[in-house]
């Protein structure tokens, strides 16, 4: 399995001219492709942090961070935002799907972003929500939705872009056990069936025993990194 | 998409999209019905003076205005030889005879305004016959003369009596005359009322002993946007060494310094009411834009550029704008066109304010496209230009603290 996500001497430091916070200190990984990654740890550990430089939303002071094959650290603005459009799907703990869309058009919208023609868009959008299980609902708002319902549409809209891989950020938390369990199975056979990786930052024990490795940081440092049991 | 995204999220709080769409509704809805009845008020006051008396385009002698004496005559004849056949042709041109004079009747005596007119062009240009308000326009009889309703009360006389009128002529000749009182004539303002003198030019000029001659003759033209052309025509035509070609401003100056005055100060409460409605829209982009950081940095966050996310957020602002805007006009275009077809009547010491000027007490807003257009524009633009407040937040937008919010 070629890399998917390589990183090398990542620091991030915040406030660095008043009181520094160190909220990463020199963390390397290698991520490849079809792997289903859990990155656990205590609050404050760098959990976020890493996940969003991974993701390419934030920039680390220092270190060499290389997704599919590209080093996203000397990214222009513009071309990071293009960058993350094609290659990186997001799932947030929130789900963050935009109100005033319907299900299908949430989907629907990062292709638009890309400038895919509408056919083709509603086509994959359509079969994406069929894969989360959502057939019933590509017409309702995210109001009109369960919080699970949303999450999963929230997945789907992550894989519409056809990314290199999937970032999770807390994506149970919000979650009650029911809706948790059918999430993790739809990226458990996204990720078995298409290859799709996954890379999860969770508290949530029900996520660690569902992956395949799992990366323990603590005070921005990696102080584990070992199968998991999924 | 982006369209319907943004039509879209204006109505995710249509309380406050209403409340702006009203504030800019209002603003356009003000400012169109404020300056339709400043420049109505001053259009009507403006033609009712014009239109009573001087014309908006007058040919006098070189002296004439300045020194007002009879002496400053010109030829007719020679003065129609130098106008351009074009405006012979489309506008009257009317001819006056006009002096000062004292009036006396009984055991009284006053000072008038004596006006020699040509009565059939005189009636088309300011519609003198319909101001009769007793007797008739010469129809019965040829000689005599018109008399303010003012001028007859203070001689306590009325149609058919007489008045002797004495000056002195052209080059210092005596002019006496005597004439029957054909009709009166009603005036708004009350001097004019108490002054006003009209005869046949003929007699005028037989009374003044000023032979063909005459003291300025009128261009007829109602509509006034014509002026500035015709006295650059006429000015350029006629010999400026013997004639002085005056327009209704140059005529009527502290008219035209009251209305520069007023139209000032209307100006400055229009421009206070634009940054009144302008902190209104931009407490609303400020709302619009707190709210959302979140989300904003969510649609940063999956691949929305921030241009494109500018674009939406002034889509947004740009479609209240336009709600507002249009709304405005769709109702200050109706009660603008309803309130200059039945204007207010005044009353008092505003009523009387007007008569002085000689115009009728009533405010007749201007209907005119140019003063909505005008409005429409300018509030759309005022939104327009705050709409780029969003530009200066997603600018600096990082996701990752936009999320943190």
């Amino acid at each position: 399995m070629k890399p998917v996500i390589v990183t090398k001497g990542i620091t991030k430091t915040y406030q660095p001219d008043t009181i520094p916070v160190h909220a990463l200190r020199g963390v390397d990984l290698t991520i490849k492709e079809g792997e289903f990654v859990a990155i656990v740890g205590p609050s404050g550990s760098g959990k976020t942090t890493l996940l969003n430089i991974i993701g390419g939303l934030d920039r680390p002071s220092e270190g060499y961070i290389e997704v599919g094959g590209k080093d996203i650290s000397a990214l222009s603005d513009n071309a990071l935002i293009d960058f993350r459009r094609d290659n990186i799907g997001f799932v947030f703990q929130a789900y963050n799907l935009i109100p005033v869309l319907t299900a299908l058009e949430n989907v629907e919208f990062v292709m638009l972003l890309q400038k895919l023609p509408k056919d083709q868009r509603h086509k994959r959008a359509l079969e994406l929500l069929h894969a989360v299980g959502l057939d019933d609902k590509i017409s309702k708002r995210p109001i009109e939705l369960s919080g699970g319902q949303q999450q999963r549409v929230a997945v789907a809209r992550a894989l519409a872009s056809k990314p290199a891989f999937v970032l999770a950020d807390e994506p149970t938390a919000n979650l009650d056990s029911v809706s948790t369990g059918q999430l993790l199975d739809i990226m458990a056979n996204l990720n078995r069936e298409e290859q799709m990786t996954f890379v999860f930052s969770t508290h949530d024990q029900r996520v660690i025993d569902r992956a395949h490795r799992i990366i323990t940081l603590e005070d921005g440092k990696i102080i584990s990194d070992q199968l998991g049991h999924g | 998409m982006l369209l319907s995204l943004a039509w879209r999220n204006i109505w995710r709080n249509k309380r406050r999209t209403l409340i702006t769409a009203a504030s800019v509704l209002f603003a356009v809805l003000f400012s169109s019905v404020m300056q339709s009845i400043q420049r109505g008020t001053w259009d009507h006051m403006v033609d009712n003076v014009v239109n009573y008396y001087y014309g908006y385009i007058q040919v006098q002698g070189k002296k004439f205005w300045d020194d007002r004496s009879i002496d400053e005559v010109i030829d007719r004849q020679t003065l129609l030889e130098q106008v351009p056949d074009r405006i012979k042709e489309d506008y009257p041109l009317v001819p006056r005879l006009e002096s000062f004079a004292l009036a006396s009747g009984g055991n009284r005596t006053q000072g008038a305004l004596m006006i020699g007119i040509d009565a059939a062009k005189e009636d088309q240009l300011t519609g003198l016959k319909g101001r009769i308000s007793q007797g008739d326009y010469w129809e019965s009889s040829p000689e005599g003369i018109l008399v303010g309703e003012g001028l007859a009360q203070n001689f306590k006389i009325g149609v058919g009596d007489t008045l002797i009128f004495l000056s002195q002529g052209y080059h210092g000749v005596n002019a006496v005359g005597e004439y029957p009182v054909r009709g009166l004539i009603h005036f708004a303002s009350p001097d004019l009322s108490k002054t006003m003198v009209y005869l046949h030019l003929t007699d005028a000029q037989q009374f003044y002993g000023t032979g063909d001659q005459v003291t300025s003759v009128v261009v007829g033209l109602k509509d006034k946007d014509e002026v500035s052309t015709l006295v650059n025509t006429l000015r350029s035509d006629l010999d400026t060494s013997q004639y002085a070609v005056k327009d209704w401003q140059q005529m009527m100056p502290e008219l035209m310094q009251a209305k520069e005055m007023d139209t000032a100060s209307a100006n400055v409460i229009l421009i206070i009411l634009y940054i009144i409605i302008s902190f209104g829209i931009l407490g609303t982009i400020l709302m619009m834009t707190k709210d959302r950081q979140y989300e904003l940095g969510v649609l940063l966050s999956i691949g929305m550029r921030r241009m494109q996310l500018f674009g939406m957020m002034w889509m947004e602002v740009i479609m209240i704008g336009m709600l507002g805007v249009g709304l405005g006009f769709l109702i200050s275009v109706p009660l603008v066109k309803y309130l200059s077809l039945h204007p207010f009547q005044m009353s008092g010491e505003y009523a009387q304010a007007y008569e002085k000027f000689g115009a009728e007490p009533i405010i007749p807003p201007a209907f005119d496209w140019g003063i909505f257009s005008w409005q429409v524009l300018f509030v759309f633009i005022i939104t327009s230009l705050l709409a780029l407040y969003p530009f200066w937040v997603i600018r600096k937008m990082r996701p990752v603290e936009a999320m943190r919010q």
